[in-house]
């Protein structure tokens, strides 16, 4: 660990937590929690409300003081460090609402003079598009608009570091595809990004890395393909039976037994099988279930995503709630 | 961009400005308000000349005695009209022409009625042929500075700053908090401490507006007189604002609602506007609330201007008043600084 104003090496971590731990009353929001993030990447913090997320990216953010841990960014500790350190990070809360009755202009005026150097007000409202609406007030903007006007404020200070905290839950999926591409334009001018999301194509469309959370911990770790591909299968197969009583009568031992089937699981009467090799499984899985004289009223095959890793992992949804 | 646009107090200053007059009715409060009050005060309390009081009589020779002082107004009527008049505030007084000579109605606790009794009486007497014992001759005054708009114009430019200060820092502080806007701004570099003042700043600048406008009106409409130094009472003016302004923020350091946050002002204010001589003398109230009376940062600011306005005090008899003033910025801006919420 780098000592508190030594020089810090092009290369160290922009973001390194150690032992991370915070709990609120009895809830325990972060349970020990170790990361690590270099330079230049985009990190998704990916979970279901309440794992956890806002509350450690704001550890990260200096605005909650953790119960145990260490955090440090760009290679300094928050502790006497907080001036330099608001100087080159940006930010973006969940739920900030900006004075409606100031323009776009205005408020990005007022945090590109907080900071010593930073983006002109006009190169900031260009990156977040806003050029139309600069002179407009705030009240007027679309949720997208004033998603990118946070965006904004967040960038008019050049950070070197950038969180952005489910920068769309709630905008509809034009919007959020225009904050993606948004994002892939920082991403591709080199900035380091620590974002949080619950949706899970977001985090696969826009991260180098992703962290699953669950319960203040980080249950999987890695790359989107190296977490879909540690599932085992790269397709999952979704089918369900038609006809008996008690169950359908399927006996799982019979799926799991075909080659190339990696896991099985029942969810609300659909049966979920992750599957290496589409084109070799599905004639067998059919070839079983015709031989137990079963019959399918519904099949369908998808490749994984990271929502199946979420499952595999807990066994729930990441959106039951 | 220029030095002073890029410099964060200046833009958070701004900000202020903006917000405030793109609020449509808080212009209205803060400077609309003040002036039609004292209008309203000031045609109620308007100058006079002296009353005259109205009186009824049962008997036409009694009617014409009445009527004979200037004072008074007579007419005639039987007893239970003029028990009826009385009752409905028509009349002051009915005088009752009796056997024996003459009988007042009227009601003790009034003072025009007892007004109405003495001049009454006197000119009944007078009629009947009584002489003065003594020659008396009066000398009248007429003096601004000693009617009721005279004393209410200090009640009510206290009142306003007390106000227009506790509102404007207590709601746009906790709407603020309440919008995550001040999370945000605490997540950026901006200096915590610029934040609050550039309250500070917004609300001395529209200080000025806010009292030249009033006590400009009071003067050219009703003549309110300044025998004080005008810069004295700029001084006590801004000293009143920041005292209230500290009040402001110590209301607001908390409050996670606007709900809470207006409770907590009227909690606030409401004894102020009740105990502290906006409308009548504070000396009113019994002699073991004194001591709480005066203490009041209201009673204390309106005190002050009274001094300066209506008897030409200068700062250093109104050294007292300052004190209290001083002690309530100083202690309440305290506390704050150290239980502040940012988020």
């Amino acid at each position: 660990m780098l000592a508190n104003g030594s020089p810090v090496p092009a290369n160290g971590p922009s973001l390194l937590l150690r032992g991370l731990r915070k709990a609120f009353a009895d809830v325990v929001a972060v349970d020990g929690l170790d990361l690590e993030v270099t330079r230049g990447e985009c990190f998704g913090l990916l979970g279901p409300n309440g794992a956890g997320k806002t509350t450690t990216i704001e550890i990260c953010e200096g605005l909650t003081a953790p119960d145990a841990g260490t955090v440090e960014l760009l290679g300094l500790n928050w502790a006497g460090n907080e001036k330099e350190l608001r100087q080159r990070i940006g930010v973006q809360l969940q739920e900030t609402q900006f004075p409606d009755k100031l323009t776009v202009d205005e408020t990005l005026r007022l945090f590109r003079s907080f900071f010593h150097r930073g983006l002109a007000v006009e190169e900031s409202i260009r990156t977040a598009q806003l050029e139309e609406k600069r002179y407009a007030r705030v009240g007027t903007l679309s949720g997208g608009q004033k998603q990118r006007l946070a965006m904004a404020c967040a960038l008019v200070g050049d950070p070197e570091l950038l969180f952005l905290d489910e920068p769309t839950t709630g905008l509809d999926p034009q919007a959020r595809r225009h904050l993606w591409d948004l994002v892939d334009g920082l991403k591709h001018a080199g900035r380091t990004i620590i974002l949080t999301t619950h949706y899970m194509d977001e985090a696969e469309r826009l991260c180098d890395r992703v962290a699953i959370m669950d319960h203040g911990r980080i249950i999987a770790l890695g790359t989107p393909q190296q977490l879909i591909a540690s599932i085992g299968g790269e397709h999952i197969v979704e089918f369900a039976i038609t006809g008996h009583e008690n169950g359908d009568g399927l006996d799982p031992a019979l799926v799991t037994a075909i080659p190339g089937v990696q896991s099985h699981r029942v969810d609300a009467g659909v049966h979920q099988l992750s599957v290496r090799e589409l084109h070799t499984a599905v004639p067998r899985i059919f070839a079983a279930l015709t031989g137990q004289g079963l019959h399918l009223s519904e099949f369908r095959t998808h490749s994984a995503t990271l929502e199946d890793v979420f499952v595999d992992l807990t066994g729930r949804n990441l959106r039951d709630e | 961009m220029s030095k002073l646009e890029q410099a964060s107090l200046y833009q958070l200053t701004m900000v202020r400005f903006r917000l405030f007059w793109r609020e449509p009715e808080a212009i209205f409060w803060i400077f609309g308000f003040p002036i039609l009050m004292a209008v309203g005060l000031g045609m109620a309390f308007r100058n006079r000349p002296p009353d005259v009081l109205p009186v009824g009589a049962t008997a036409v020779q009694l009617t014409q005695a009445l009527a004979a002082d200037k004072g008074l107004t007579a007419s005639t009527m039987n007893v239970a009209d003029g028990t009826q008049a009385l009752a409905t505030g028509r009349i002051l007084l009915l005088a009752i022409q009796e056997p024996a000579g003459v009988a007042y109605k009227y009601d003790e606790t009034n003072p025009d009625a007892r007004i109405a009794r003495m001049v009454a009486d006197r000119a009944i007497q007078t009629a009947a042929g009584r002489r003065e014992a003594v020659h008396a001759e009066n000398q009248l005054v007429h003096e601004t500075g000693s009617r009721y708009i005279d004393f209410v114009v200090p009640g009510l430019l206290g009142m306003n700053l007390m106000g227009s200060a506790i509102w404007g820092m207590g709601f746009s502080i906790v709407d603020s908090r309440q919008k995550k806007l001040l999370k945000r701004l605490v997540a950026s570099p901006m200096p915590r401490w610029q934040y609050l003042a550039s309250y500070l700043l917004s609300r001395l600048a529209m200080l000025v507006i806010e009292v030249v406008g009033f006590l400009g009106f009071a003067r050219l409409i009703f003549g309110v007189p300044f025998r004080g130094s005008i810069w004295q009472l700029g001084f006590l003016c801004v000293l009143t604002s920041l005292a209230f302004s500290a009040l402001g923020l110590l209301v607001a350091s908390r409050a996670r609602t606007m709900e809470a946050a207006s409770g907590l002002m009227n909690l606030v204010m409401l004894p102020m506007w009740v105990l502290s001589g906006v409308f009548f003398s504070a000396t009113r109230f019994p002699a073991v609330m004194q001591p709480v009376v005066r203490a009041l940062p209201l009673t204390a600011a309106i005190d002050a201007m009274r001094g300066n306005m209506l008897q030409g005090m200068n700062l250093g008899q109104l050294a007292p008043q300052m004190g209290i003033l001083l002690a309530w910025l100083v202690v309440p801006f305290a506390i704050s600084l150290r239980i502040f919420r940012w988020r």
